[in-house]
């Protein structure tokens, strides 16, 4: 013990929990989710119990993963329909080692138990939120609470979620087989979907808590990452995927002002975009290149990285962002994506086209309790001087939105254009 | 009694490992709370020393402490978790001390004693 250290690397414990409940699982098997996530919660409370009066250990990591399968022996041993298989369970555990420190093979194992983790957690046979919540809660290591807070719903209904997930786990049943063969690419593609949606909880702004939505970027990132680094998932789809993410997520810190408040993109202190963190995505956009397939993954990042390029929004090769989303289009009909395209056609072609592109959308009236649809055609209608269709769109976008820094902006320009009314009737009045 | 300059007291910590509603990230929080509150007694000159129990034990009975058990085995929220020796002026001031602990967040439990000095004893048996 070291009683000098006494703090911890941010987010060790939720980092570790997911270790602990890959490693637990490998010997348990999915259907004693349980039993891992127990044996892992006893494995922090215990360092609670020590670290506090005693000092952080050395090695945190091995410590608690000692602890953790101790626990999980206690366990085989106590209950007795784990007896069958006390051999087998002590024999795993003994090969295990605890920590990289120990072992190379360390790494390896615990990156090979998150793998098959994922594919468990985001398989075909459990609804996406349900794959959404079981990814957060076993391989992030989330409560529910949290997981409540990044879904905008409440702890019980996470809770009743995350029991039926371990019930269905069971009838399916679902193990923790790295799939193989044809299967894969349906499997990975079910993988990346939940990750995706995982990701784009956290990076759209539409509610829920600002640092909880940070870490949800993160843990996505994490996550596909654990993907790409292994045989299985290093497929070009993937790193198609990660680069987009990785390109989105630079951006995050100048989203906003400093007192909150939300910046368009145009308005954004490019300074502020983190240029590491794009460098890395475009290492992952080369090898999103390898194969034959253009995916939406592939598109959106090479949208997203058209952005990152850009030293100014006047700059943007917005031609080439445009061609992007026509291709885009073709592969995902969604009228978001159209009302994306439009904003790119009117920075390309002018706001009487974009406007134009938006009329000749179908299934529009999906997006009328969009408020994004509405501050979009709002801001064009202002761009072509009609002030008054514009102030109607912009107030109902306020009302959409549960963003308050969101909500502060739409009604900026709500003002704006009032004034900008007011001096056209003047205007208007010393023509006349 | 004579008191001399500084006294020492013992802290008993029971218990305060039951929080099944805690998620990882709530318990590092708990465990930084734990690093400032010893930090501060540390800091202050407080912090004589202490340190963590491992679980279970042998319970030792009967007139040549003939019968061994194996135990406490107490309730988790029973079973001593370690103890810790602080400096402080009088009981009171101890107790004051311990209010700042990280344990009540998990309903855990300090008990605090005053250490007897053999020489306040004889100073109080003259």
């Amino acid at each position: 013990m070291n009683p000098e250290v006494n703090q911890l690397v941010d987010h060790l414990f939720r980092r570790e929990a997911g270790k602990m409940v890959a490693m637990l699982t490998r010997a348990f098997g999915l259907d004693h989710l349980q039993v891992a996530e127990d044996a892992m919660q006893e494995a922090l409370l215990k360092a609670i119990r020590n670290w506090g009066l005693g000092g952080v250990p050395r090695n945190p990591s091995a410590w608690l993963m000692r602890v953790a399968k101790n626990r999980a022996l206690d366990i085989v041993r106590r209950e007795t329909n784990f007896r069958s298989k006390e051999k087998e369970l002590t024999a795993f555990f003994e090969q295990r080692p605890e920590s990289a420190e120990d072992s190379v093979r360390f790494d390896e194992e615990i990156r090979d138990g998150q793998l098959r983790l994922i594919f468990a957690c985001c398989h075909p046979d459990l609804s996406r939120e349900t794959q959404v919540a079981l990814t957060l809660k076993t391989l992030c290591g989330f409560g529910e609470r949290e997981i409540a807070a990044a879904f905008l719903t409440s702890e019980a209904a996470i809770a009743k979620r995350l029991v039926r997930a371990r019930r269905r786990i069971r009838e399916v049943p679902i193990t923790l087989d790295i799939p193989a063969g044809p299967r894969l690419a349906a499997r990975l593609d079910a993988v990346l979907q939940t990750l995706y949606l995982l990701f784009n909880e956290g990076y759209k702004a539409s509610h829920g808590d600002e640092l909880v939505r940070k870490e949800l970027c993160e843990e996505a990132i994490r996550l596909v990452k654990i993907l790409v680094d292994h045989p299985t998932g290093d497929r070009p789809k993937a790193h198609a995927l990660l680069a987009l993410m990785l390109f989105n997520s630079a951006r995050l810190s100048a989203r906003a002002d400093a007192e909150g408040n939300m910046l368009l993109l145009a308005e954004q202190d490019r300074s502020l975009w983190d240029r590491a963190i794009i460098a890395r995505g475009l290492r992952h956009l080369h090898r999103s290149a390898a194969g034959k397939e253009i995916s939406e993954f592939h598109l959106q990042a090479g949208i997203a990285y058209c952005h990152c390029a850009a030293p100014t929004y006047e700059t943007t090769d917005w031609r080439r962002i445009l061609s992007l989303y026509d291709m885009l289009t073709e592969i995902d009909r969604s009228p978001v994506v159209a009302l994306n395209r439009a904003v790119v056609i009117s920075n390309v072609q002018g706001p009487e086209a974009a406007l134009d592109a938006i009329a000749a959308t179908g299934s529009r009236d999906s997006l009328d309790g969009y408020y994004l649809y509405h501050a979009v055609l709002a801001h064009l209608r202002y761009a072509v001087g009609d002030f008054a269709k514009a102030a109607v769109g912009f107030r109902r976008a306020a009302e959409l939105t549960h963003v308050t820094s969101e909500r502060v902006f739409l009604r900026r320009r709500l003002r704006e254009c009032g004034k900008r009314n007011a001096e056209n009737r003047k205007n208007q009045r010393t023509e006349g | 009694m004579m008191k001399t300059e500084s006294n020492s007291f013992l802290y008993i910590f029971r218990g305060g490992a039951d929080p099944n509603q805690m998620s990882p990230e709530d318990m590092q929080k708990n465990m930084d709370a734990w690093f400032a509150w010893m930090g501060e007694l540390r800091s202050k000159g407080h912090l004589e020393g202490g340190e963590p129990l491992q679980d279970g034990g042998k319970v030792l009975k009967g007139k040549k402490g003939q019968s061994v058990t194996d135990g406490p085995y107490a309730e988790g929220k029973e079973e001593v978790g370690g103890y810790l020796i602080v400096t402080a002026r009088d009981l009171d001031h101890a107790a004051e001390l311990a209010k700042g602990c990280p344990i009540f967040q998990n309903d855990g439990s300090v008990e605090v004693r005053a250490i007897r000095k053999m020489s306040d004893d004889l100073a109080a048996a003259e």
